[in-house]
């Protein structure tokens, strides 16, 4: 999954042993078939729905861009995408620091490390195999004001005034949701940098020091270069689970993204227009929303690993 | 030891993954090394605490937690693990899980094995392109496309219908199985192939007695590598799946969450059973699941 690789690569070629066309095809047949299917076929239909006035389940006339005009111009959503948006944007940015921090110390701690290694490996690692809903739902017991645990510790320790309604509170109720979507994520990048920082030959950085390198130089030209690829990718893959976000804010913070919007996102606003909104046109809207948000989603990826790529040109 | 010496024996660690501990001399801790160890132990701390504290609580009675939120499990109460297997019907949840976590990773597998055999074995632009469409679905938010699903499942009378969530989690597994399993199969000699076709094998015969099992870790990583997100998938069934009795896990869990808000214990429980599979499937399969999350990362 690494941006380098994103690109199909040739295989060993050799004249009269490869497939023909018409081989290969069968061979492909059953996967492309699901792949039009279930992927392609409604994600193009899913894009025309948005240029068309709906009542209800029936489509009306190709109305150009006026869904598109909607979200900008009426209530509730003139308001709702911003404040959704600038979540979103909150949780890719929590977790890119939370990850490209902690998640950096952890691995080149690991890295360095052999006795219980594969064991602290594990436990870091375990919540990101979790589910994200139980992961929200169970953090949204953790966090109860009167029984939940979080609070009992605080108060237990003496620190019963910072103990608060965190979930309640619309001021930290989006902290919350940024920092469970960090928490349950950062075994990814833990295990991502370390897999790279053990691609980095003991060799280079033996001999750097005998050259009198101090740890900061090793750092800054050894492995932080060597790190460039897996920092792209964690950064491409974050920046689309972040976009994404649906099952912990569900969780924690209902459809609604309660309390009042705090903890509200793009894909629950999404979900809300089509499924809850109750407005005729609900499907031209939420198709609308889900036309933007596909192609601000698809575009930057797109733009990071792009970035990337020239990045590790210059470096190597 | 001569430096000449040290930097040689380096080479042979790396090359030899692990090689035989030859008994050192025992280490005394260095500051850096307590800190650098409190940090771990700190942060694995941070890591599993909420997670052994929902095992620990699902264990415990709900009037126990309201009177004592930080207490242990002594002794331990069961009487939760029945309730929301039973009572709560997770046990239908469960199952229907299980079948469509199974059934769609097989397909997603098996259509990916033809297909990224055949991206191995050709070299035309053709083939190129279609290996790109799919490996765009890595970076797609194809979940924006629920609507239309919706209505074409719908106008078949498929909503609420286990097999449709098993073709659209098999669909949604090609972009990653087939980037897998094709740079696996790209890394087997042509070699091999000329030596098949010479004894006459035709090219089903080639992937299906030489090619197969020679991928076979790479077959491992891809069934336990998407297990993980279709078992703890949330958004389709919540769409999708009316009828109470085909729910899968996470949407049963929010509705239990609705209905059972005040029983703490069983709320507890029925987490737990959520994820219990994980849990077995990570232990059992780590290298699996790491050498899949770090896919690509070997150039």
């Amino acid at each position: 999954m690494t941006t380098t690789t994103l690109r199909p690569r040739r295989g060993p070629t050799r004249t009269g042993i490869q497939l023909s066309r018409r081989t290969g095809m069968v061979f492909v047949l059953p996967a492309l078939l699901l792949f039009v299917v279930f992927i392609a076929y409604p994600l193009f239909t899913a894009l025309s729905y948005s240029f068309f006035g709906w009542t209800g389940i029936n489509r009306g006339e190709f109305v150009w861009f006026d869904n598109y005009v909607t979200l900008f111009t009426k209530l509730p959503y003139r308001d709702d995408i911003p404040n959704a948006f600038f979540h979103n944007i909150l949780l890719f940015a929590g977790a890119m620091v939370f990850q490209n921090t902690i998640g950096l110390t952890l691995a080149s701690l690991l890295h360095r490390r052999k006795r219980f290694k594969r064991f602290f490996q594990t436990m870091i690692t375990m919540p990101y195999l979790v589910s994200p809903l139980v992961i929200g739902y169970l953090w949204s017991l953790m966090l109860s004001p009167l029984f939940g645990p979080v609070n009992a510790t605080l108060r237990a320790v003496g620190l019963g005034d910072a103990a608060q309604p965190w979930l309640g509170n619309p001021s930290t109720a989006i902290w919350v949701v940024v920092f469970v979507t960090a928490w349950q994520w950062v075994g990814f990048p833990v295990l991502l940098y370390g897999a790279a920082l053990g691609g980095i030959p003991e060799e280079i950085n033996e001999a750097a020091s005998l050259d009198g390198a101090t740890a900061w130089q090793r750092f800054y030209t050894i492995t932080f270069p060597m790190l460039v690829p897996a920092i792209g990718t964690v950064s491409v893959l974050t920046f689309i689970g972040a976009m994404e976000a649906f099952p912990i804010p569900y969780a924690l913070g209902g459809s609604m993204g309660n309390p009042a919007g705090a903890t509200d996102v793009l894909s629950l606003l999404f979900y809300r227009t089509a499924f809850e909104s109750g407005s005729s046109n609900a499907i031209g809207t939420s198709s609308a929303i889900a036309t933007l948000l596909f192609l601000f989603i698809f575009g930057v990826a797109m733009f990071i690993t792009w970035f990337m790529r020239r990045a590790e040109r210059k470096i190597f | 030891m001569s430096l000449l010496t040290r930097v040689r024996l380096n080479r042979t660690e790396t090359i030899a993954p692990t090689p035989p501990s030859a008994p050192k001399p025992p280490r005394r801790p260095t500051l850096g090394g307590l800190a650098s160890s409190s940090f771990l132990w700190l942060y694995a701390a941070i890591s599993i605490t909420p997670l052994l504290l929902m095992v620990s609580n699902s264990l415990r009675t709900t009037q126990d937690m309201a009177t004592q939120p930080l207490g242990l499990p002594l002794p331990p109460d069961f009487s939760s693990y029945q309730k929301a297997w039973i009572t709560a019907s997770f046990e239908t949840y469960f199952v229907n899980s299980v079948f469509v976590t199974v059934g769609s990773v097989l397909l997603s597998t098996a259509v990916s094995l033809l297909a990224a055999y055949a991206f191995a074995r050709t070299k035309s632009k053709f083939f190129l392109a279609l290996e790109g469409l799919f490996l765009s679905g890595l970076m797609l938010p194809v979940y924006l496309a629920i609507l239309p699903l919706f209505f074409m499942l719908d106008s078949l009378g498929l909503t609420s219908n286990l097999w449709s969530l098993i073709f659209i989690y098999g669909a949604l597994g090609i972009p990653f199985s087939t980037f897998v399993l094709a740079s696996f199969f790209r890394q087997l000699p042509i070699e091999l192939d000329e030596a098949a076709r010479l004894d006459g094998a035709g090219p089903f015969a080639t992937f299906w007695r030489v090619h197969l099992p020679l991928v076979r870790p790479a077959i491992a990583t891809v069934i336990v590598f998407r297990f993980v997100p279709v078992w703890n998938d949330f958004f389709y069934p919540l769409i999708l799946i009316r009828d109470q009795d085909k729910y899968t896990l996470p949407v049963g869990i929010t509705r239990f969450f609705g209905e059972y808000q005040t029983d703490w214990a069983t709320l507890f429980a029925g987490l737990t059973l959520a994820t219990i599979p994980l849990v077995v499937v990570f232990l059992i399969a780590t290298k699996q699941i790491v050498s899949g999350l770090t896919a690509g990362m070997s150039k």
